[in-house]
Order: structure tokens, then C-alpha cells, then sequence
């Protein structure tokens, strides 16, 4: 399936002929992700483009077999978000395939398979649907095309007389039919036409019908592959000790005892620590837990959680302006009436239900890698740094990913493993215990904040003003990236500075203060923290202006409408205003992220439960992501978010002493259990806007719904989360 | 040498005793269906169930198994039609799907207790099984399809 060599590059869409004489469509984006022009958000951030190998993998989106199926490169990694279901509904729809007959593959690391919408092959960002959206609808109308063409020379009719449905082409006057597998070998000698038109939406078959998981039967009898599934000849696992403080270094090791468990094989220095190489997981993890090493904790060593928030404290004013309308300290100066508070978030863990791990097995002249990833692009280049190979002798072999929520967008893992299989030259998969998976994490970083805002005499809000300190999620990404990015970090301050409401005075300003805990990319990322603040503060400023928290925030988001939409929406499901069962109450909380918009009303009654601070009783959740690809996974999507983030609002805290992590497993860092998840209600707004984002967007406005509860029941207000009753602030 | 019984096919081991039963089940048998997520049974992500009553198989040496028949997500059906698999499948369960084989083995041996639980009934059972992903809506609704007398609709507590 190797490209022609007398094909153009530059075609938009490609055929190939294959062994089995399908029809093989392909497609290159290589080149169409933006560059990067100083701004710095993720999405245009032009990290150093990987030399991803152009041809020797099959740049293969979509195979149509004789046997009639349909097999679809996903180029987007399935972590549960249904993706794998949703692209091959992209390409069915304007195919009219038979949904039936769609298989998916994940795709190799190739830069045809980049995300338009980031230039990355990279699943993050709720990108994959925006980004591949009109692409995979083009590939998928392209090849309807030239099935048709190849039916209606074969019948010796006008192309006009034909149409195509559910995996058929039909000759209208005739009634006369061929599937597609019947077709595929003309097919694939017609050139491909260019510009095919797309249907418009409402004419859409399957877009916008719930369709079941192409990934479902997999996943209910355990065949489903994870990266911790994966099996190769000869396969040796490894377990690694790495230093409990962030940031120290090996000093010496005493493998002895190690050495007399039986089926240990090699115990090695990589990077990170010692690795202890085995037949099998148990064998290594005992070997590992054997070992006596010494480290240099380093200055480190005595971080605490509290010194690094007086570190912020002390820095907040050390910052830069991101946004600046009216001039807001003045406007605050010059009020009588005006409201400040401190708010506080802490450095959370993924804690993916996948412990971190990857296969590699790394050769003098080629090397392969298995691996749950969120960023194959990244993967490539830890795998070329590491074996020396060119990308062309390295294939990316991308499993199911157990969870996802970012952490897989790092590479930890993955140069672990491609250290350790370096170093003996045999397959080796290194698997993280649950304790290495919270202990050496990227965090959601914690975050302080001072926000004062102001209403006048007649209780219009009108200065707003949010100071941020925290560190900075791109440091790592970008060289020199505090003066190259000049201080400003979008990972941090969305969720902020896109504040949606009328105030006529906004000050949004972010200190940048680095510390030795390494951050990352987390469900929602700078949203999730700064949809809790921004949208408790709003809430305690509409009680400054003694309003109800929904009438304010409608009154200050005129013209935006799909604010107000999902605002209106949510509160009549829910019944704002309305009588509530004795001791509970209600909390909103709006925000727009990733391209779409949520709403969302908790209730709530301060009953302790178990190890709860309160009883989260339903969540009424409306939300419009613009046009719905599978509703059943849209709303799928909003209840995992939702109950990820009540999580993290309810008992999520990371907490540092002596530089290294005090939680270790699920009984110090819980995760929010069946007895313990309120009802959700999902409402979707039937929308014929750009599709949005789904993965991420459940998440940011369930924090300060809940906290704004908690308000309505005891007058007190929530500025630090996770939420502790002892901890709520009178106003 | 240690002989067990996993999904009625007897198998000898020599292996060290104490080894937990997960990683015989997952790397000496190669049944990778069973779950790892997080070794001090707090997760539920490893059950599989022994003499049919669920089992945390991280904690359990492979020692305890002998002379017990063992039964994984590998061997809870032949055909991937137990009630409850096909129950998962008609509620769309599964997201990133890593706990589901745990979920499942769980509410497998639930049914067969209790044909039709109640929500706290589900509530007590089900609740040492995490699912990061938030399933938990899904899997209650999955439940009581799969019971004898399915209702409609739930009622959570």
C-alpha cells in the first residue's frame, strides 16, 4: 500500500491499490496546522515539529474491502470518550455506509494524520471531532463518488441515475444494485474527483442519532486491548524506583536482595531511578521494593504545600496583564461597595484507572512501541531521541487508553520504556503501581488568587478585578518560554480572562511562579480551576448586589445567547426558584469552554456522608456543543465530566510535605463511588452551530454549582476547594 | 507446584505461593481481561470471582485459590451473553472500558444473590468498584435490566 511514486504529494485525497484490491483512500493534512505566531494559546502553539515519516506507513483513512466492510483509521486515541465511534460516523454518513460493516483502527504515527485543528497528532483539547469534522465527511463523500462513477460505468448509465445507501449503490430506473465490495476494484482505478460537495446538516442520517460504541463488545468480555494488555514474545517487565522527592537524584544502590527473587533479569539505571527488569509484573515490583538506594533529595526536599502558596502569595503582584478593559482599579478605588476574597485550588492527580505504562521493544534497526498515548507525535520523537533510529524504523502501535484526562500526553512513561528496552535490546513493558501513578504525576496546578469586584449605587456590577498565581503548564513545552511566551501562560488564565459578563471595568492578571511540582494538562486544564472562581465570585457578587444569581448573570450575558440558552434551560429542568425538598438548595454555575457552552444547577444538603463533607443530590446539566455527532455519547461525556470534577470538588487534593506527595493510593486520594454520585440529568441543546468540544466541557462549572449551594444552605461562602465545611468563609 | 482452576480449565503452576492471584491470572495465564488498578483492594478493577463469590485478586495470594474453581470476565460466558454483558451492552456502559470487566464480575455476582436489588442493595454491593470515567448512572441502569424484574427507570438514592 506505499504510495505511488508518481503521485502527487500534494493531492488532497489519494488512492492506492491494494493486495486485496480494495479502495483505499488517504489523505494528507501534513501542513495545514497553523504556525506559530507569538500567541499563546495551545492550540496555535507551534511546539517543534516532529519529523514524522512520510511514507513508509500506509496513509490510510479509510479501506473499502471486497468483502464489503469498511475499515477507518481513527486518527484520535480512544480513552473513553468515544471517539472511535464518532469518526467513523464523520465518514458513514457521507459514504452511506452501513454502520455495521465500519470497522476503526487506531492510526500509525504519520503526520498525514495530524489534527487539523492543533497540527499535532496529539487527542487532547476536546479537538478531535472539531479538527476532523470536514475532513473525514470529505473522505467519506470522495470515495460515495467514486463508487457511484465506477456503478454507473459499469451499468453503462448516467452517474445522475445512481445513488447510494447503506453500503449499496442503486441505479434508480432499474432497481438494479452493487454493494460496495462489489465496486471497490473499479473504483480504485477512477481518479479521484475533487471537491465533492457535503451534505448539508439537515440532511444528516446518522449524525445526531445515538449509535452504540464501535468499542462496546471489547469492552464487556475483557478482549479489549490496554497498553497494560499488550503481550510480545519474550516480554520482560519492568518496575522502576524513582526518587519520592520532586527533583532528586541517584546517589547509589544496593540491588542484593533484589537479586535472589526469583525471576528478576536486570536491574539498571535509567533516568528516572533504578529499573528492576523481570519475567513478570510481580517478580519486578517485589524486586523493586527490595532495593536500598539512596538519593540526593536535593533543595527539594523541604517543600511544602505551604510554602509554595506563600510563594504565590508573595508573587501575585509580580505579574502580567491579560486582559484590561476599562480601567479597573480605578473604578474599584472610587467604589463604596465592593467585595474581595482570596481563592484557592490545589494540585490535583489523573489517577487514570490504567496505571502509566508502555511496551517498547528497541533494536539495532528498528524499534516498535505499544502504548496507551494521547500523543503519538510526542511518543516518536522520545522513541528517536532514544533508539537513534529514524522515524521511518519506528512504529507506534496506539492501544485502548484506560483513561486519559492528559496525563497520557506525556512521555514519562514512554521513555521509561524506551530506556529500559534500549538498554537490554529486548521487549520491555514498564507498568507504574497505583502509588507511582499519584506520586509522580503532572498536576493540575495549584493555583492563588485575589479577586476584589465592585457594584454601584444602583448595584450594577462594575469593576472586576482577578489576580492569578500559578505555575505554568507550557514551561515545559516551550524553550525559554517565560520570555518567549512573555509571561503569559492561556493554560492558566482561561477560564478568567475570557470572563463573559458585561462589566464595563475587568483587570485579569497572571503571576507566573514556578515550583518544583511538575504540572500538566488536566480534564478542562486552566477552566477547571478558574471556572470555580470565576463563577463563585460572580455568584457573591450578585449577593452584593442582593440579586438572584441567575437574574444577575442573565442581566450581564445580553447578546450572549447560547449562554443565556443553556442558563435558561438548566434553571427550568431544575426548577430554580422553586420549592426544593426540606434542607436542600440549589447552586448555578455557567461556563463556555472548548467551543461550547454549560449550565449547570446542583442540589444540595449539608449532610455529611461517610467521608463527604455534603450530600450532592442531582445535577441538572444543559448544554449546547453545537452540532451532536452521537447524542448517547455526548451525554455519556457530560456525566463522566461532571462526576470527575464533583470528584475533585468534593475530596480531590494533592498536598505536599518534605518535596514529595502525601497521598499514595485510593484511600487518601478517593474517587467518588456509586453510593456517592448524585443523579445527572443531561439536557442537550438542539444546536446548528460549529461543533464544539464534548470531553472536557462537563467539567468546569460543576465546582462552583455545588460550592454556590453550599451558600444557599449556609451562608457561607467556599473560596478553597476541595470543599470543607470548616473551612467556608463568612461574608 | 500449585494447581488452580480458572474458567474450568486446571493449570499447573510453579510459581512463588504468595504471588496475588491477578498477576498468575494476568501474567502466567495470560488473561488480561482481569484488572490491575490498584493492589490494596480499594478499586474492585481485578475481581473475578472464586466458588462464585467476588473476589479482589490483587490482595489474594494464588495460594488461597487451590481446590476453588476460579472464574474470570474471560469465563463468565461463552458467547458474551451473561444478562449482565448483554445488559451493559443494550445501556452503552463502557467508556475508556478499564473497570468495566471488574463492574461486570461484580453485578454478575450480585444477580446471582439477588436477582432484584434495590438501590441501596446495588448501592452496598457495587460501591467498592471505581470507575473513573463515571459510569455509575449507566451501570445501575445496566443492573436492573439485567434483574429479573427490570424496571424502567431508576430512582437514585
Amino acid at each position: 500500500m506505499s504510495e505511488p511514486a508518481n503521485m502527487d504529494r500534494r493531492a488532497f485525497l489519494k488512492t492506492s491499490a491494494t493486495v486485496g484490491g480494495g479502495l483505499v483512500l488517504g489523505f494528507s493534512l501534513f501542513g495545514c496546522g497553523p504556525k506559530f505566531d507569538g500567541k499563546t494559546t495551545i492550540k496555535n502553539l507551534r511546539l517543534e515539529k516532529e519529523d514524522l515519516p512520510n511514507n513508509f506507513v500506509p496513509n490510510m483513512w479509510l479501506r473499502i474491502n471486497a468483502d464489503n466492510t469498511v475499515v477507518i483509521q481513527s486518527a484520535s486515541s480512544e480513552m473513553g470518550q468515544g471517539v472511535m465511534t464518532a469518526i467513523p460516523m464523520l465518514v458513514a454518513e457521507e459514504l452511506e455506509a452501513d454502520m455495521s460493516l465500519v470497522h476503526v483502527e487506531f492510526a500509525p504515527a504519520h503526520n498525514d494524520f495530524a489534527n487539523p485543528a492543533s497540527g499535532y497528532q496529539i487527542t487532547g483539547g476536546s479537538q478531535s471531532i472539531r479538527g476532523f469534522w470536514k475532513p473525514m465527511r470529505e473522505a467519506g463523500a470522495t470515495a460515495k463518488e467514486m463508487l457511484i462513477s465506477a456503478a454507473a460505468l459499469l451499468w453503462g448509465v448516467d452517474s445522475v441515475e445512481c445513488y447510494a445507501k447503506k453500503g449499496k449503490v442503486i441505479h434508480i430506473p432499474s432497481n438494479k444494485s452493487f454493494t460496495f465490495g462489489q465496486l471497490v476494484e473499479h473504483a480504485a482505478k477512477l481518479k479521484v474527483p475533487e471537491n465533492i460537495p457535503l451534505k448539508e446538516p439537515q440532511h444528516f442520517k446518522l449524525i445526531g442519532t445515538p449509535q452504540a460504541r464501535l468499542d462496546g463488545p471489547a469492552k464487556i468480555n475483557g478482549s479489549a486491548v490496554f497498553g497494560i494488555d499488550v503481550k510480545v514474545p519474550h516480554l520482560l517487565v519492568a518496575c522502576v524506583a524513582r526518587c519520592p522527592v520532586f527533583g532528586g537524584k541517584l546517589i547509589s544502590y544496593d540491588d542484593a536482595k533484589t537479586k535472589q527473587i526469583a525471576g528478576i533479569r536486570h536491574v539498571i539505571v535509567i533516568d528516572s531511578g533504578v529499573a528492576v527488569i523481570a519475567d513478570h509484573f510481580w517478580a519486578a515490583k517485589k524486586g523493586r521494593d527490595a532495593l536500598t538506594i539512596k538519593w540526593d533529595e536535593g533543595e527539594n526536599k523541604v517543600l511544602s504545600s505551604e510554602i509554595i502558596r506563600q510563594k504565590f502569595k508573595l508573587a501575585i503582584n509580580d505579574n502580567k496583564s491579560v486582559r484590561d478593559d476599562g480601567d479597573a482599579l480605578e473604578a474599584l478605588e472610587n467604589s463604596k461597595k465592593k467585595i474581595s476574597a482570596v481563592f484557592e485550588t490545589p494540585f490535583l492527580a489523573h489517577t487514570c484507572m490504567e496505571p502509566m505504562n508502555c511496551t517498547a521493544d528497541v533494536h539495532a534497526t528498528y524499534c516498535h512501541l505499544w502504548v496507551p498515548t494521547q500523543a503519538q507525535e510526542f511518543a516518536m520523537k522520545a522513541a528517536k531521541d532514544i533508539s537513534g533510529l529514524p522515524a521511518e524504523q519506528i512504529q507506534i502501535h496506539t492501544t485502548f487508553l484506560g483513561g486519559g484526562f492528559g496525563r497520557r500526553a506525556e512521555m514519562d512513561f514512554i521513555i521509561e520504556a524506551m530506556q529500559c528496552s534500549n538498554a537490554i535490546q529486548k521487549p520491555v513493558k514498564v507498568i507504574w503501581t497505583r502509588e507511582d501513578d499519584v506520586q509522580h504525576d503532572y498536576y493540575r496546578p495549584a493555583t492563588y488568587n485575589e479577586l476584589t469586584a465592585a457594584v454601584d449605587k444602583d448595584n450594577n456590577a462594575i469593576a472586576w478585578r482577578h489576580d492569578i498565581a500559578g505555575p505554568s503548564i507550557l514551561e515545559r513545552y516551550v524553550p525559554f518560554a517565560k520570555i518567549l511566551l512573555r509571561g503569559k501562560d492561556d493554560t492558566s488564565t482561561e477560564g478568567a480572562a475570557n470572563l463573559p459578563y458585561a462589566i464595563p471595568n475587568i483587570a485579569v492578571n497572571y503571576a507566573w511562579v514556578s515550583t518544583a511540582i511538575p504540572v500538566g494538562f488536566w480534564r478542562s486544564v486552566g477552566n477547571s480551576q478558574n471556572g470555580f472562581i470565576t463563577e463563585c465570585f460572580i455568584d457573591e457578587l450578585a449577593s452584593l448586589a442582593e440579586q438572584d444569581p441567575l437574574s444577575f448573570r442573565k442581566n450581564l450575558l445580553v447578546g450572549h445567547d447560547r449562554h443565556l440558552a443553556v442558563l435558561d434551560l438548566a434553571a427550568s429542568k431544575a426548577g430554580w426558584n422553586m420549592p426544593l425538598p426540606e434542607g436542600h438548595f440549589h447552586g448555578i454555575a455557567v461556563m463556555e469552554s472548548f467551543g461550547s457552552y454549560v449550565a449547570q444547577i446542583a442540589e444540595v444538603s449539608i449532610q455529611a456522608h461517610e467521608n463527604l463533607p455534603i450530600k450532592v443530590h442531582k445535577v441538572t446539566c444543559a448544554a449546547d456543543c453545537g452540532i451532536i455527532v452521537n447524542p448517547d455519547t455526548v451525554e455519556a461525556q457530560l456525566q463522566s465530566a461532571i462526576i470527575f470534577g464533583l470528584t475533585a470538588a468534593l475530596t480531590g487534593e494533592i498536598s505536599i510535605e518534605n518535596g514529595r506527595v502525601m497521598q499514595s493510593n485510593f484511600h487518601d486520594y478517593p474517587q467518588l463511588r456509586i453510593d456517592e454520585v448524585p443523579k445527572i440529568e443531561v439536557h442537550l441543546i438542539k444546536s446548528a452551530e460549529a461543533v464544539g468540544g464534548v470531553g472536557e466541557i462537563g467539567v468546569p462549572a460543576i465546582a462552583p454549582a455545588v460550592a454556590n449551594a453550599v451558600f444557599a444552605a449556609t451562608g457561607k461562602r467556599v473560596r478553597k476547594l476541595p470543599i470543607r465545611l470548616d473551612e467556608l468563609v463568612t461574608v | 507446584m500449585i494447581s488452580i482452576n480458572v474458567n474450568g480449565k486446571q493449570h499447573e503452576l510453579d510459581t512463588d505461593p504468595e504471588t496475588p492471584l491477578l498477576w498468575v491470572i494476568r501474567d502466567i495465564l495470560g488473561l488480561t481481561g482481569t484488572k490491575y488498578g490498584c493492589g490494596m483492594s480499594l478499586c474492585g478493577a481485578c475481581t473475578a470471582h472464586l466458588d462464585g463469590n467476588p473476589i479482589r485478586t490483587c490482595v489474594v495470594p494464588v495460594s488461597a485459590a487451590v481446590g476453588k474453581n476460579i472464574t474470570t470476565i474471560e469465563g463468565l460466558s461463552k458467547n458474551n451473553d451473561h444478562p449482565v454483558q448483554l445488559a451493559w451492552l443494550a445501556e452503552q456502559v463502557p467508556q475508556c472500558g478499564y473497570c468495566q470487566s471488574g463492574q461486570i464480575m461484580t453485578a454478575a455476582a450480585l444477580l446471582a444473590k439477588t436477582p432484584d436489588p434495590s438501590d441501596s442493595e446495588i448501592n452496598a454491593f457495587m460501591s467498592g468498584n471505581i470507575c473513573r470515567c463515571g459510569t455509575y448512572d449507566r451501570i445501575r441502569r445496566a443492573i436492573k435490566r439485567a434483574s429479573s424484574t427490570p424496571t424502567k427507570d431508576n430512582e437514585n438514592v
